[in-house]
């Protein structure tokens, strides 16, 4: 590895830390409304005003339909590095993970591990390949060497199917986080984000939004590393002691040091593994990242870095999980006759008030609103890209798009999609979505990824195989969890669920993956035999990057 | 690109699609077949090191979280250095692959396209 390298690498981690997965603790439960709190609005405006500031920046700079989707090729490994992390470190997991930690200990460490064990399967299995092959949306690669029309129609639908659950999860989840943290009314906040959303994303593009998305994953990095460096220093900086002094305060003593009642049983534990595990290799908003950069070398520094980032951010949730427990549990300012005064996702915002103050405490609910605001917008984009590229250009057109009328296409997309995403929002604001970011890491795993693996590494994947294959995946996912008791039981109020486990990932992926094997290899067809012939091709341009999209100049 | 469009609508699709003569030439350069060699290998002992780590892990959580839950040293359980070992090896790997792919991998990469143009 070369030095610039390292040296990079080490101030990244040093920098920082934490997850996606507990989004539903998060999203448990309605937020009390706050009293105006007019110092974190002040932050808030003045974060508002410098991304306001580079949209309008990157608006000047987005000209072609290849600055539009992917900020023309031009991102550095450590700023997509950046912007990755920052697309995966919701506000939902940094509050979620650290109440999960709050409450149940190491329990919490579980679910950072899984959502971070899939950046190295990307590395390994998908990142270069991708960048080698596709252009802008993953539907690129997967329908390389197989039928265009069919093929990308399958992957748009994966693709708005686990952008739709992710954001709807994502508007709920800010409704819900802004009206407790500034005191705005729910539909005001989901109207606010929505529309930011789509000013940054329609004028600014990819570039805006990889720029909204690299400032917040600092600012988010720079107060959780804030708030662990002061819980240790509370401690003295011996690890030993905040474990001890944790321990002590919390009501279930010594229980918190080991694994406790978050994995139920064998089956669902290695199934919710697998979903976050391969689920995030199907994310087609991180997928869309790696057409960022210039070429193969700069994605995997891009995976490179994200994983020290992400993985450094988990260790800091779990300190500050841990220092929530020495410091805010046993401090009756922040706990009423329920618990934590405001719910129990308040665990790493009340830290932050006690290490910090009231300055402090306005700058980490002004990060966690701008935390929302970037991960909403890298979601839009993905889903309009996948309208205007794959449906609009590639199927409605059949590759005859002129540029000029896909931009359009895909700005219309953008405001589309973020209309959607308010009025769903305001929908769903009394449902329990505990269960959407569940599902989105389930289809993403289920249909998306299979198809696309496969398309890279398995000469006998035929079109008829990947549409058997991954519609399988979609609707299995997606049936399973409605059946399973986060939908059947906690949504819908049926007494027991039809089908037991919570994560359906071990049998919707066994069912696609085994739907794409059966459909390639049953299929004798002449476009079989055709597509078939043509891995080769495929497999030496995935393999070389020979040929592939480098950055456009300008 | 353009690969995909020679063949989609015109041609008769009962025929196999010929290998261009640049990418045939990229095929059978000694580069490429070692680039390939290495790397398959390479990324498939990294991918099963990650999956016996993390599955190894939810395993034990799984079938025996009193193991994990052992002290070694006061409060401190097993379980604490092994689930932040497991972050730590992730990053590791990563780096590990990274430092091999875009040094080695990348010179024979280039090796086996200069093959093309000859």
């Amino acid at each position: 590895m070369s030095l610039p390298l390292i040296r990079k690498t080490v101030a990244g981690i040093a920098l920082l830390s934490a997850p996606l997965a507990s989004i539903a603790a998060a999203l448990e439960g309605q937020a009390a409304k706050q009293p105006l709190n007019v110092t974190a609005i002040l932050m808030f405006v003045a974060f508002v005003a410098l991304t306001l500031g580079i949209t309008y920046w990157a608006a000047r700079r987005t000209q072609s339909r290849a600055d539009f989707y992917t900020a023309g090729g031009g991102i550095t490994g450590f700023q997509n590095g950046l912007a990755i992390a920052g697309d995966y470190m919701s506000a939902a997991s940094f509050l979620g993970i650290s109440a999960l930690v709050f409450g149940s200990g190491f329990d919490g460490l579980i679910y950072s591990i899984g959502f971070l064990v899939g950046w190295p399967v990307i590395m390994f299995l998908i990142a270069e390949r991708l960048r080698n092959l596709g252009k802008f949306t993953f539907a690129d690669v997967a329908s390389y060497r197989l039928d265009q029309l069919a093929i990308r129609k399958l992957a748009a639908a994966g693709t708005l199917i686990t952008v739709a659950f992710y954001l709807i999860a994502q508007m709920v989840g800010a409704g819900q986080l802004i009206k407790l943290l500034f005191g705005l009314d729910y539909n005001v906040a989901v109207v606010l984000v929505g529309v930011l959303m789509i000013v940054y994303v329609t004028f600014g593009g990819m570039l805006a939004t990889t720029w909204v998305q690299i400032i917040k994953a600092m600012l988010l990095l720079g107060g959780a590393s804030f708030m662990a460096f002061m819980v240790m220093r509370h401690v003295g900086f011996s690890v030993e002691a905040l474990f001890e002094q944790a321990t002590a305060a919390h009501k279930d003593g010594i229980a918190i040091m080991a694994p406790g009642k978050l994995v139920k049983d064998p089956i669902s534990a290695i199934s919710l593994g697998l979903a976050l595990m391969f689920g995030t290799a199907g994310l087609p908003h991180i997928l869309m990242r790696f057409f960022t950069v210039k070429n193969a070398a700069e994605a995997r520094k891009s995976v490179f870095y994200a994983t020290g980032f992400i993985g450094y951010f988990y260790i800091l949730t779990f300190i500050i999980g841990f220092g929530a427990i020495v410091l805010v549990g046993t401090n009756s300012f922040y706990l009423d006759d329920k618990g934590l005064r405001g719910g129990s996702n308040m665990a790493a915002i009340h830290l932050a008030h006690a290490v910090g103050g009231d300055v402090f405490l306005g700058f980490i609910s002004a990060v966690a609103f701008a935390t929302i605001l970037a991960v909403v917008a890298g979601l839009t984009l993905s889903g309009a890209t996948a309208v205007s590229n794959d449906l609009y250009a590639h199927v409605f057109k059949r590759g005859k798009a002129n540029e000029k009328d896909e931009i359009r296409v895909s700005k219309y997309a953008t405001v589309a999609l973020g209309i959607l995403a308010i009025v769903l929002g305001i929908v769903f604001e009394k449902q329990n979505v505990a269960f959407m970011v569940g599902l989105a890491f389930a289809i993403a795993a289920s249909a998306n990824f299979p198809i696309l693996l496969l398309s890279m590494v398995w000469r006998g994947l035929t079109t008829r195989g990947a549409l058997i294959g991954g519609s399988l995946g979609l609707v299995s996912a997606v049936s399973l969890t409605v059946l399973g008791p986060a939908v059947w039981v906690k949504v819908l109020g049926h007494a027991t669920p039809i089908f037991p486990y919570d994560a359906p990932a071990i049998f919707s992926m066994t069912l696609a993956f085994v739907g794409c094997w059966l459909g390639s290899v049953t299929d004798n067809s002449a476009r079989a035999r055709v597509e078939k012939s043509r891995y080769i091709e495929q497999l030496v341009r995935a393999e070389t990057g020979y040929g592939a999209t480098g950055a456009s100049s300008h | 690109m353009t690969t995909q469009n020679q063949t989609r609508d015109g041609s008769d699709p009962s025929n196999e699609v010929a290998v261009a003569p640049e990418i045939r030439r990229i095929l059978e350069s000694p580069a490429f077949a070692e680039l390939r060699a290495k790397r398959r290998r390479f990324s498939a002992i990294l991918t099963v090191m990650m999956l016996v780590i993390y599955y190894g892990f939810i395993v034990a959580i799984a079938f025996a979280p009193g193991w994990l839950a052992t002290p070694i040293d006061g409060v401190i359980t097993l379980g604490i250095p092994l689930g932040l070992g497991v972050i730590v090896s992730a990053i590791a790997l990563t780096g590990v692959y990274v430092s091999r792919a875009n040094g080695e991998f990348d010179r024979l990469t280039a090796t086996a396209i200069r093959s093309a143009q000859s």
